[in-house]
């Protein structure tokens, strides 16, 4: 039974390890080219790190890249832009999703299920389909290029909403009755037993969202115009230009290994509570 | 559904509804319904006043031969992205779940890029194939072929193509897993013991009960190739060359941000909401279904 079963799993073993190339070469390659100089890229030898990497590192985080076609600004400028920008949607979809959900689940109300359809039909409308207008709003209240326009029109969270439904929905019935028999109200309740419930939801969807606001792409392109307002995921197409000889790969490459390094670390040390969201939260 | 036991409140359930509604209104329906409106309106040269128009910028978009060819080019990078993002995780996820020792590992690994952004996904492929200093394009011209996607439009969509898969592998891959893992044991243990070979097994047991999971993804993944791989043509071909890479969404945004022409770009935006609104429908349908069995 053993010969059986182990000569599948060499086969699986390969796959799985060619698999991981895959993934993992283009991630290696960006790091190995962020401590070269730009000579060694072009000579291509790119396979092992070179010694490059600190003086590159330090030069962009602190005085940003100076490439031949355009300086960029200091990216730890950019990185913070994207740290907000992330933590504020991240923790501003789980505040206003969890409140909504409560809402909807805990109380009847004239109008429920009116409001419970508004925020479900955000689910048809991404931004990509409502471009101009969008921009339009931003921009007559004042919004562009600010960090409350960059956050707040993305808050609203439908999947968020309907995930703490869900949850809801399965909190037995006692649990209210004792509370409500004890005196509580409906915000001690919330405080008291339906937040400190909630914990692995809200975390799973904080890695989620967290990954969702670092990663925006045509919502910073279209409320930003200062450069002191860019994104490191906005900056670092700024710098590419025409993504020929005259980009100066190093600098490129190592902002986008920072780029990078935020959110997989979230992934990385977050895994499992990621990995059980993503499944729930999607079904 | 809706629970038994509640709380009793005039006000209170308004208030916590509040901040999602008001940004819901303002940033979300009021766009839309503007979207709409601004389809059926044609502005003057300088843009001081606007006209409306009824259906003629439908009728302008559709008649436009840049606009029938970009629809061709979506549906032909949609139907790559998916395959190219689809086939692959499945393999992977089939044979992770055969392996029994450093699974999580495994798994960590081959679930980063969903960390990374679209556009960065982009950037890393660009710097691989670029032609002047690409260590995967060196290759292909050693091997005698022809490769600048700078240049040559089908190289840009190929490249674009494989940015956007190689990003969404990670996320079929977990739900593929996660499908897989689900498959009683026993159930396949009989199958063998009945005689049924590996690839029997895997076409007459795992693929059907897989198939609401790859029902969801297909879905899920023609929705990510539409709308979230903007930020991969942005950042890798601007659409070019000579529009080789512009699918709808590009158009769009190109149309109405840079072009400014507003009631072309609106007209636009409309009929891709009702692709996501058919794409959502049919998801949901399918979820409704799940629920009753």
């Amino acid at each position: 039974m053993q010969a059986l079963t182990d000569r599948p799993n060499r086969l699986a073993l390969a796959i799985v390890w060619i698999g991981i190339a895959i993934v993992a070469f283009p991630l290696w390659i960006t790091f190995t080219a962020s401590t070269l100089t730009p000579q060694e890229i072009a000579r291509g030898e790119l396979l092992l790190p070179g010694g490059q990497g600190f003086e590159t590192y330090s030069t962009i985080l602190l005085e940003g890249a100076r490439t031949s076609r355009m300086a960029s600004p200091p990216v730890a400028g950019m990185m913070w832009n994207s740290l907000v920008m992330a933590l504020v949607i991240a923790l501003g979809k789980i505040a206003i999703s969890i409140l909504s959900a409560y809402a909807v689940v805990f109380f009847s109300f004239p109008g429920r299920m009116i409001f419970f359809w508004t925020i479900f039909i955000t689910l048809m409308l991404p931004v990509e389909v409502r471009i101009v207008p969008t921009y339009q709003v931003v921009a007559d209240l004042g919004m562009i290029n600010s960090f409350a326009g960059l956050t707040i029109p993305l808050i609203a969270s439908a999947t968020a909403t309907l995930l703490f439904r869900q949850f809801f929905l399965t909190i037995p019935d006692e649990l209210v009755e004792a509370a409500k028999v004890d005196g509580a109200g409906p915000m001690r309740f919330f405080w008291d037993m339906v937040l400190p419930l909630s914990r692995t939801n809200i975390a799973a969807l904080f890695v989620i969202m967290f990954i969702y606001g670092w990663n925006q792409y045509l919502w910073p392109l279209l409320i930003t115009t200062s450069a002191s307002m860019d994104t490191i995921v906005i900056g670092i197409t700024k710098m590419i230009g025409g993504g020929d000889a005259l980009t100066d790969w190093n600098a490129v490459m190592a902002t986008t290994f920072l780029a990078i390094l935020p959110p997989a670390l979230v992934v990385l040390i977050m895994q499992r509570q990621f990995v059980k969201g993503l499944v729930d939260i999607e079904k | 559904m809706r629970r038994k036991v509640i709380f009793e409140h005039k006000l209170l359930p308004y208030l916590l509804l509040a901040p999602q509604l008001a940004i819901t209104l303002v940033f979300f329906i009021w766009p839309s319904v503007q979207a709409m409106w601004m389809s059926l309106l044609r502005e003057d040269m300088f843009g001081l006043s606007s006209t409306f128009v009824g259906l003629e910028n439908y009728v302008r978009v559709l008649s436009d031969p840049g606009y029938v060819a970009a629809v061709r080019r979506t549906v032909v990078f949609s139907v790559a992205v998916a395959l190219l993002a689809l086939l692959p995780a499945l393999l992977l996820a089939v044979m992770v779940d055969k392996l029994t020792r450093r699974v999580a590992t495994y798994r960590v690994i081959l679930v980063l890029p969903y960390a990374i952004a679209p556009a960065i996904a982009g950037v890393l492929w660009l710097f691989m194939f670029n032609p002047s200093v690409g260590i995967v394009a060196a290759g292909i011209r050693g091997l005698g072929f022809a490769w600048n996607p700078k240049l040559d439009g089908q190289d840009a969509m190929i490249l674009v193509i494989l940015a956007s898969a190689w990003k969404q592998i990670s996320y079929n891959f977990l739900f593929f897993l996660a499908g897989l893992q689900a498959i009683p044991k026993s159930l396949l243990e009989a199958a063998a013991i009945d005689g049924a070979g590996e690839w029997r097994r895997f076409r007459t047991i795992v693929l059907p009960l897989l198939s609401p999971v790859t029902f969801f993804l297909v879905t899920v993944n023609v929705v990510y190739a539409f709308f979230d791989t903007f930020g991969v043509i942005h950042a890798v071909t601007q659409g070019g060359p000579a529009k080789a890479t512009e699918v709808l969404v590009y158009k769009a945004w190109y149309d109405g941000i840079i072009a400014t022409d507003f009631g072309i770009s609106s007209a636009q935006s409309v009929i891709l909401m009702a692709v996501v609104i058919a794409l959502t429908a049919i998801q949901f349908r399918f979820i409704d279904r799940k629920v009753t069995y």
